[in-house]
């Protein structure tokens, strides 16, 4: 079966994130009442497992072998079947 | 002789400044060598030199530290061979477990281009030898300098005297404004817990010259002529 994995890395909470405090600062100049802004990123990854416990296990493999930086950055990851898409023959 | 091997990777672009500074040291011999061919055999000293391998894609030396290099490095390192990692390589370095912490975008997300000054603060590395208290003026080119890492190994990376160089000023305070990019207690550079692996943020081989505006880093390449494959844990530790 075919799934899809959403990987959602985000900076640990005691690591400063420069990028979102620039974001909250120009939310801010826009007229948003805004507390604070953190900014990650969503790693989306297609691919084959027999069940969908596999397929969570090898996207938190790649997870900790790859997507995230265990120092810096956290990541949680959603899985789900995969639609059916056909792929364009060449 | 002293035989130092410079690793390039895709999107490597200080090798061959440090190719040319390295010819400015008597008793070093230096070759250029690709990262797939990495066998350092043979070799005194690897020098992972600063550029934007793979193109800095997911985090910059997330995708280097994949290399059959880092293998390399990590039995060359277990040797005692001693290896220096600048700027994208202080990255690799880091991302491959190899050195303490992370490097994150700078404080102001601006690309940082500067001559900054750092004080040398342990001389337990075979490339820092002579030159504890010293502070050096090196320049400086990105945009992930800055270092981090959680208070606990912060902490055992203080005591273990691994922080081997602080942004200073001029007269060697470490201020705030001296701080180029939000560096975790101004840390420009740290070394593992046996000394001979270095990584820095500033670019030694692009100030080895007076050509270009400085010659602090000559002083510390020029420690490389005397290591030997093997000696560094023992000597340094």
């Amino acid at each position: 079966m075919r799934f899809v994995a959403r990987v959602l890395v985000r900076p640990k909470d005691e690591v400063r994130d420069p990028q979102g405090e620039a974001v909250l600062a120009a939310l801010r100049s826009l007229g948003h009442d805004v507390a604070e802004v953190r900014t990650g990123k969503e790693i989306v990854v297609t691919f084959s497992a027999a069940d969908e416990d596999a397929a969570r296990a090898t996207a938190e493999r790649m997870g900790d072998q790859l997507l995230a930086n265990p120092v810096i950055e956290d990541y949680e990851v959603q899985v789900e079947s995969a639609k059916e898409t056909r792929v364009p023959s060449r | 002789m002293s035989r130092v091997a410079i690793l390039r990777y895709p999107g490597t672009w200080s090798e061959r400044d440090f190719a040319h500074a390295l010819s400015l040291v008597e008793g070093v011999e230096s070759e250029i060598v690709w990262h797939e061919d990495a066998d350092l055999h043979g070799f005194d000293v690897a020098i992972v030199p600063g550029g934007f391998s793979y193109g800095d894609y997911l985090r910059a030396g997330a995708i280097a530290k994949l290399s059959p290099a880092t293998k390399e490095l990590r039995r060359f390192a277990a040797e005692g061979g001693a290896i220096l990692g600048s700027c994208n390589g202080f990255q690799i370095l880091c991302e491959a477990g190899l050195l303490p912490g992370a490097l994150i975008r700078n404080r102001d997300l601006e690309y940082r281009s500067d001559w900054v000054h750092v004080r040398v603060e342990s001389d337990h590395t075979p490339f820092t030898r002579g030159s504890l208290g010293a502070v050096l003026r090196m320049p400086i080119g990105n945009g992930e300098g800055c270092w981090v890492a959680d208070q606990k190994t912060l902490a055992e990376t203080e005591a273990r005297g691994q922080i081997v160089f602080r942004y200073v000023d001029a007269h060697g305070a470490a201020t705030l404004e001296a701080n180029p990019n939000g560096a975790l207690a101004n840390v420009a550079g740290v070394s593992n817990a046996d000394g001979n692996v270095l990584g820095l943020m500033p670019h030694p081989e692009r100030c080895a010259e007076a050509l270009l505006g400085g010659t602090d880093g000559y002083r510390i390449l020029a420690n490389l002529a005397k290591v030997r494959h093997g000696t560094a844990p023992a000597l340094y530790r």
